[in-house]
């Protein structure tokens, strides 16, 4: 019993520490679990953490959150979910809590407000930044379906404002439907 | 009743925003610019820019930024809640099928079909940012209306980023200061 609730206190830092200090995204943060839970701590092993940070990636929501829960479900199971949840969403929440009390406050000083107004065209830029490396890297495989998909998704997302949920659920069942064709060209074969 | 509408709104982004970072964006624009109008999308850029220079996933982000400004602190409780609910239940069962079962192929597909679709999504709503940010938020765009300063100041920043790989968060601080000392010398 002891034992567990120092596990679960050690999880609660480290997950409070990554996310608190974990600039740049989900992909970030679970390399920095990784190092942390594998090879510092050797609670986990390799092999299993790079499968439980390929659910994490492939499950929806936010990346960082869910390489917590895989973490916490490994190492202390509900209580290690809900301890590493907690430590994941804490810090941000509170820096953004923070930040929207003052924003409301700075968004009508001329300086802030010239400032944020700049950023919008700094972060259209990285946003196309990033749009053009994913693109690429999608194009660069000739796969024409996949293609074809990012073509059409555009189109519907933009052009027609079809709402991104029927976009998703379509594309989920395009998977599921190609998973099950192969599945039944293996057993032919 | 405002809670339950931001406790669903979120829901669904956390339900339906698959591949990381920049995923949950557009998902976010729909719910909480188009369809409920808590945010212009001038206030929903800003969003963007704050979580790209603070720590955590932006649909976290989203979630205390909107429900703090709709409802206050337990506003962004509840927005908070709804947004990891869905990643809670469907991870730990992801987790425990894995570790029993060690197998997942389906999900890899499914993924599979779905990256193409989620960059695509990300593209439309960095088009709508910079629709934004060059029109200021105008509904008709007319040419004539452009501000030419912020696109002067997106493609340095496209190249800086290209070319001499800045961090993003130094090329859009630079972008606020290249807005402001433009303001102060009266262009644009």
């Amino acid at each position: 019993m002891r034992k567990k609730q120092k596990v679960l206190w050690k999880l609660f830092l480290s997950t409070l520490y990554l996310s608190a200090f974990t600039f740049g995204g989900g992909y970030v943060i679970v390399t920095l679990m990784k190092d942390k839970f594998v090879d510092k701590y050797h609670w986990i092993e390799e092999n299993e953490m790079l499968d439980l940070i390929a659910i994490a990636q492939s499950a929806p929501g936010a990346i960082a959150v869910n390489g917590a829960i895989v973490v916490g479900y490994k190492l202390a199971g509900l209580a290690g979910v809900l301890t590493a949840i907690f430590g994941t969403v804490l810090p941000p929440f509170l820096i953004i809590s923070v930040i929207s009390v003052f924003y409301q406050i700075f968004r009508d000083n001329f300086i802030i407000s010239e400032l944020l107004d700049g950023m919008q065209a700094g972060v259209g830029a990285v946003i196309a930044s990033v749009v053009w490396d994913m693109a690429a890297g999608i194009a660069k495989k000739k796969e024409w379906t996949s293609i074809v998909i990012m073509a059409a998704a555009f189109i519907a997302s933009y052009v027609m404002e079809v709402p991104v949920v029927y976009i998703v659920l379509i594309c989920i069942a395009m998977g599921v439907i190609r998973t099950v064709l192969a599945g039944r060209g293996k057993r032919k074969k | 009743m405002i809670y339950l509408q931001l406790f669903f709104s979120f829901l669904q982004i956390g339900m339906f925003s698959f591949g990381g970072g920049y995923a949950a964006m557009p998902l976010i624009q729909e719910q909480v610019v188009s369809r409920h109008g808590w945010l212009d999308m001038g206030e929903f850029t800003n969003l963007i820019t704050i979580s790209q220079m603070t720590p955590g996933p932006i649909a976290i982000n989203s979630a205390t930024f909107v429900g703090t400004k709709i409802a206050g602190i337990s506003g962004a409780v509840v927005s908070t809640v709804g947004c990891i609910l869905p990643s809670c239940i469907l991870v730990t069962l992801l987790a425990w099928m894995y570790l029993k079962y060690q197998k997942m192929d389906l999900l890899q597909s499914v993924l599979q079909s779905l990256r193409p679709a989620v960059v695509a999504m990300i593209a439309s709503a960095g088009v709508s940012i910079l629709v934004s940010a060059f029109w200021n938020g105008a509904d008709v765009i007319a040419l004539a209306d452009t501000r030419w300063v912020m696109v002067g100041i997106f493609v340095i920043c496209l190249i800086l980023l290209r070319k001499t790989k800045w961090n993003p968060v130094l090329v859009m601080a630079l972008a606020g200061v290249l807005k402001l000392l433009t303001a102060i010398a009266g262009i644009g």
